[in-house]
């Protein structure tokens, strides 16, 4: 039986997307008359919060399907996209399984309440109705991408929400950088999805389908003889090609602190709590394509640890609150591959909503604070901000605590398993766990500076044209409730150690089944072993929040003190270790060289040289061939006549 | 008798059009959108009566033209004036049928002057093109190929931009050159088979040796290389794009090049699989680095009509990669992506022709902030960019990435390479949205451009329905082209069985 109201969830939010692109044109035209007019904006902006409610409810009446005896998944019918040919058919179904319906809450749970935040947060912009145009087709897109049936399917909302990641990012276009940034994105995530078709055909070419549930089975019943193996490790390597543009991991993140040029709640749905973990929900859902290429797994496993390492380490030295942000998300999506590679795929879900609710309550209480202080995103331009806004203070510190893993918060509980998951592995896996021990130090060091420079210490803005506020209820609330989220989520799976542990873990298990049986099974760690890891993750994230707080809590000295006394690391840290800048020499320089090589070199000089040449030599020998173009009918007869007679004789001569 | 209808209505529309007084513009414009709408209707009423499961010609016409006598012997070979209309012209059929009142449309804005000229030569161009993808007999069809071919060359001559002289005779040169080695292919082939029938000709022709095949082959593939345009033919169409007027633009891109794409398949291939087969690495390679090339000429192009007319070259180049990749796949998504890159580009071409009539300039420099003045204008440049980058959902994804498939099932290094061009497409065509559209308006006389007016936004709907269209349910014209496709594929198949063969013998002889 076919549950097709599942269609409903994405199609809610599209149809939103619509209303509201036809309430922004009705908007434009209103203003032609009465210039400055909201119009029908705020009708708009609720509009796109009621679809989301409703996307919201139905994400909850399929969650309480599924927990209905016997049932791993609902299905609607397919829609028949493209006939490929005789043996190959696209078909599109929507599918809410264990891990589809667990993303699906995520996605419209934040995502609503990120939409009554952007209400209060985007109200007087002109371009209202159009936000929440943009903000509803990307819901609906994030919503493709998780419950297709099929891997085209996710790739259609993987493109879907790197369209509406470019407009959201350019949505300010007028400024000239929001724009450039937007394009940055687009193209950076392209090279991303360039690596995608290919890691899907070469995929479909072993299988023959293009559906999830089909190329699973096959992978996990080992249809495939071992030469066949390479092939198979390739997609996979081709396909986490294509998640490190959308998850922004080494090579590929550098478009994601630009990304920060965006409205804030933008940074929050998009660029922290759902697009970018696209990438994560990929390779869980590949998993026994995953499992069965241990070196693509060592490969994700090191990419993740590098990434962690590398952003977590940037954003320690960020002036820009959305930028500590931009960077410490990286950093986070860097540890949810980590644990995909040592192949705790429910480990690396759990962050993704731990996350989500932590990550997405910062921007949204940053956006607040930026909000307040009349768009100033220094920080070592605020400070002492706890006293004029009091309940985003509130807000933004439970996220700094939760994401800097703070004890038995949720950032906690996630973070400590993806490295419990990885000192198990032992081995080479050592290294990367020591990796993300120090990365973990650096979080939590941070995330309190930030804390600290922002809410602490004098105030060091100017008082006469700057007058920080508290943001209006419609944008504390949202703060309120993520903000018990992200303290609390945390018993979604609870260590071994605890009671009600790993609820996650067994509800993800049919979907995670075949991946962990390839890789012989989940190991289980003594009792001791986890505690001790636990107690050294409390003291790890204490010691940061602790050095991170009372080196900031007075002012911006320490950040001076540290530039002046090694000014090469300061900025080396400062832009992400140069790396962006290395592409701009090396790649993006030459290519850009490249083209005008072309064009110039080759195609004027070599090729129309070539072709002018002949031209030329016809013109000579003919004389006439000048006056062919000069406009007069008469000799454009005499010409086709002359042409036509040619032909005649030549017709009739090779005739004899 | 719908076929004829088809090509000569517009032909009779050109004739009356004659009559009509010279300073009556609205008139005349009124009157010639009469005509190609009835003949959009009929190219309706072609689409429905079309059955999708016959693989050969249908809806065919055939009566006596005329005779050529033979050379070496006593009779004749009979010429005759035979229409067909199959899976493989249906599309393009049904594309130019649906183009043209759109087109009609658009020329307000940049034809001022002798207006009933130019519109005498768009009807007469539509016959052109109608009679070339209908055409079963050589002679008809070499006929309506250089009849098409005339009216473009007058449009850009005279209606062109400045340096249109130069684009004209280069145009004239390039076009010339490949029809004159086509007629002589065609001259041999009477002489040969002594018929011009079509099918006859596939029949005879598929059956001759590799070594002729080959011969054949190349003529016919030169011309229609020419047209497409091949690299590195193509250097006649990003001087002919530029300089033409905005509705010539939109014919070349959206009909014209598709003569050579069209070609290449119906003659190409289905006359000589096996020299095809043979070359079919050859082409794939041109046709990637067709796309490749392409995407890096548009990268560095200022003019923004110049930027897409280098498009133009990267997209056809996905158009012969798919089409000699020789797969179902590659194949359908190839006659697809012909419909496709006429509207998206043709979406393209429109757009840049309005803002042209508004600031007459086509330099990337002189715009920006455009979206702010103009958000409807924008809107259907952001639209048209992504249709053309292949975004899922609008028709330029379905056609791009079969092709890509259907390229990668047949050889994965090429397919890697042209894979590629789905980056640098992102890249050239953003860079010219971010330079026209956003930033601030730094150019005071972009301050008070005038937003599309009705006409103009009435003119593009159609497109862009038909694009998202397509991007969603594209099997309705898929399923139009399988059953003349699947045809073309087994002879393809035969052809490469009895090249497989021939090989084999040879390798056995050797030892001898």
């Amino acid at each position: 039986m076919h549950d097709n109201w599942l269609w409903l969830i994405p199609g809610l939010p599209l149809l939103g997307s619509l209303l509201c692109a036809v309430m922004y044109a009705v908007t434009l035209r209103q203003r032609k008359d009465s210039p400055g007019t909201e119009g029908l904006g705020p009708v708009a902006g609720w509009t796109a919060v009621a679809m989301m409610a409703f996307a919201f409810v139905l994400g909850l009446k399929g969650f309480f399907g599924l927990r209905v005896e016997g049932v791993t998944e609902l299905s609607s019918a397919a829609w028949d996209w493209i006939h490929v040919s005789d043996s190959l058919n696209v078909d599109v179904a929507m599918v809410l399984d264990r891990l589809s319906g667990a993303m699906t809450l995520v996605v419209t749970g934040v995502g609503l309440l990120i939409h009554i935040y952007a209400v209060g947060y985007m109200k007087g912009d002109p371009g209202f109705a159009k936000f929440f145009a943009y903000l509803n087709l990307f819901v609906a897109m994030m919503l493709v991408l998780i419950l297709s049936s099929s891997i085209v399917g996710t790739f259609v909302g993987w493109e879907g929400v790197g369209l509406c990641s470019y407009l959201l990012i350019g949505f300010w276009y007028r400024k000239g950088w929001p724009a450039e940034a937007a394009q940055k994105a687009f193209v950076v995530n392209r090279i991303g999805d360039a690596a995608f078709l290919l890691g899907m055909f070469l995929l479909v070419q072993l299988v023959g389908s293009f559906d999830y549930a089909q190329i699973n089975s096959d992978i996990a019943l080992q249809n495939f003889d071992a030469s066949k193996a390479w092939q198979l490790g390739l997609a996979a390597l081709l396909l986490f090609g294509g998640a490190c543009g959308k998850s922004a991991q080494i090579p590929l993140f550098v478009w994601l602190p630009d990304a920060m040029a965006g409205p804030t709640p933008v940074s929050a749905l998009i660029h922290a709590a759902t697009m970018v973990t696209s990438g994560i929900y990929l390779v869980i859902r590949l998993n026994p394509l995953y499992a069965s290429a241990p070196a693509v797994m060592m490969t994700i496993a090191i990419v993740g640890a590098l990434t962690a390492f590398v952003a977590g380490s940037s954003a320690l030295r960020q002036r820009d609150l959305k930028g500590v942000l931009a960077y410490s998300t990286v950093s986070q999506l860097g540890y949810m591959f980590l644990a995909l590679g040592v192949g705790a795929w429910s480990t690396a879900l759990f962050h993704v909503i731990t996350h989500a609710f932590f990550k997405a309550l910062l921007f949204l209480a940053a956006g607040s604070v930026i909000h307040g202080m009349h768009d100033e995103k220094d920080m070592h331009k605020m400070g002492g901000l706890r006293k004029h806004m009091p309940k985003t203070f509130l807000a933004f510190t439970a996220g700094a605590a939760a994401l800097s893993g703070l004890p038995l918060l949720s950032g906690f509980f996630s973070k400590d398993e993806i490295l419990a998951m990885t000192f198990q592995h032992g081995g080479v896996y050592l290294l990367l766990w020591g990796i993300g021990i120090a990365t973990a130090a650096m979080t939590a060091y941070y995330s309190w500076r930030m804390v600290a420079l922002t809410f602490f210490g004098e105030e060091r803005f100017d008082a006469a044209h700057v007058h920080p506020h508290e943001s209006p209820r419609l944008m504390t609330m949202p703060l309120y409730a993520l903000a018990v989220l992200a303290i609390g989520a945390g018993v979604l799976n609870l260590p071994p150690v605890l009671p009600a542990d790993g609820y996650l873990t067994h509800w993800l298990e049919p979907v995670t089944r075949e991946g962990t049986r390839i890789l012989g099974g989940a190991h289980h760690m003594s009792h001791t072993t986890e505690w001790l890891l636990l107690g050294l993750g409390s003291v790890i994230a204490l010691a940061g929040a602790h050095f991170g707080f009372h080196h900031h809590k007075r002012g911006i000295g320490a950040d001076q003190a540290f530039e002046a006394k090694r000014p090469q690391l300061a900025a080396a840290l400062g832009d992400a270790w140069g790396i962006d800048r290395t592409y701009k020499l090396w790649i993006v320089g030459p290519i850009m060289l490249g083209a005008r090589m072309i064009a110039v070199v080759i195609d004027q000089v070599i090729i129309d040289g070539a072709v002018n040449g002949l031209g030329r030599l016809a013109q000579s020998t003919g004389h006439r061939v000048r006056k062919t173009a000069d406009g007069s009918l008469s000799t454009y007869g005499l010409w086709m006549g002359g042409a036509a007679c040619t032909l005649v004789v030549l017709w009739m001569w090779m005739g004899n | 008798m719908l076929l004829s209808l088809l090509i000569f209505i517009p032909l009779l529309g050109a004739l009356g059009l004659l009559v009509l007084p010279s300073d009556r513009h609205d008139l005349m414009r009124g009157y010639t959108l009469a005509v190609t709408l009835i003949v959009a209707v009929l190219g309706a009423m072609l689409w429905f009566q079309f059955d999708a499961s016959i693989a050969t010609q249908q809806l065919t016409e055939n009566r006596h033209w005329f005779l050529i006598p033979y050379h070496d012997a006593p009779g004749f070979v009979e010429v005759r004036y035979a229409l067909g209309v199959d899976g493989i012209s249906i599309l393009l059929v049904a594309l130019t049928a649906f183009l043209m009142p759109l087109v009609v449309l658009s020329t307000p804005g940049h034809v001022k002057h002798r207006v009933k000229e130019f519109l005498v030569w768009l009807l007469v161009m539509q016959t052109g093109m109608m009679g070339v993808f209908l055409a079963m007999d050589l002679v008809l069809f070499y006929t309506f190929w250089e009849v098409s071919l005339v009216p473009l060359y007058f449009m850009l001559g005279i209606w062109g931009g400045e340096r249109r002289l130069y684009a004209t005779v280069k145009f004239f040169l390039y076009t010339v050159a490949g029809s004159l080695v086509m007629l002589i292919a065609a001259v041999w082939m009477y002489l040969h088979f002594h018929t011009t029938s079509i099918p006859e000709l596939t029949e005879l022709a598929a059956a001759s040796s590799l070594e002729v095949q080959g011969w054949l082959f190349a003529a016919f593939a030169l011309a229609f290389a020419i047209k497409v345009p091949v690299i590195p033919f193509h250097t006649w169409l990003a001087d002919a794009h530029t300089e033409a007027p905005t509705s010539g633009s939109v014919i070349l891109a959206g009909v014209l090049l598709k003569m050579g794409t069209y070609g290449l398949l119906r003659f190409g291939i289905g006359m000589f699989p096996q020299a095809a087969v043979a070359s079919s690495t050859a082409f794939m390679i041109l046709g990637a680095v067709g796309i490749v090339y392409g995407a890096f000429l548009a990268m560095a192009q200022t003019d923004v009509k110049r930027l897409v007319a280098c498009s133009s070259v990267s997209h056809l180049g996905y158009v012969v990669l798919g089409m000699f990749a020789l797969t179902q796949s590659g194949l359908r998504g190839s006659l697809l992506q012909m419909v496709n890159h006429g509207l998206s580009t043709g979406l393209l071409f429109l757009l840049i022709g309005m803002i042209y009539e508004r600031r007459h300039t086509r330099e990337l420099k002189d715009y920006g902030g455009v979206a702010a003045v103009m958000p409807v204008f924008a809107f259907f440049f952001v639209f048209a960019v992504l249709s053309s980058v292949g975004l899922p959902g609008l028709n330029g994804f379905i056609g791009e990435w079969m092709i890509l498939l259907g390229s990668f099932q047949a050889n994965p290094w090429i397919a890697g390479i042209a894979v590629t061009g789905v980056i640098f497409g992102a890249v050239y065509l953003l860079r010219a949205t971010r330079l026209m559209l956003f930033g601030e308006v730094t150019n005071e006389a972009n301050q008070k451009l005038q937003d599309l007016n009705l006409r103009e936004v009435g003119l593009m709907v159609p497109i862009a329905v038909l694009c998202v269209w397509i991007g969603v349910a594209p099997n309705m014209f898929l399923d139009r082209t399988t059953a003349s496709l699947d045809l073309l594929a087994e002879r393809v198949e035969a052809a490469q069985t009895t090249l497989e063969l021939s090989a084999a013998e040879a390798s056995t002889e050797v030892p001898r």
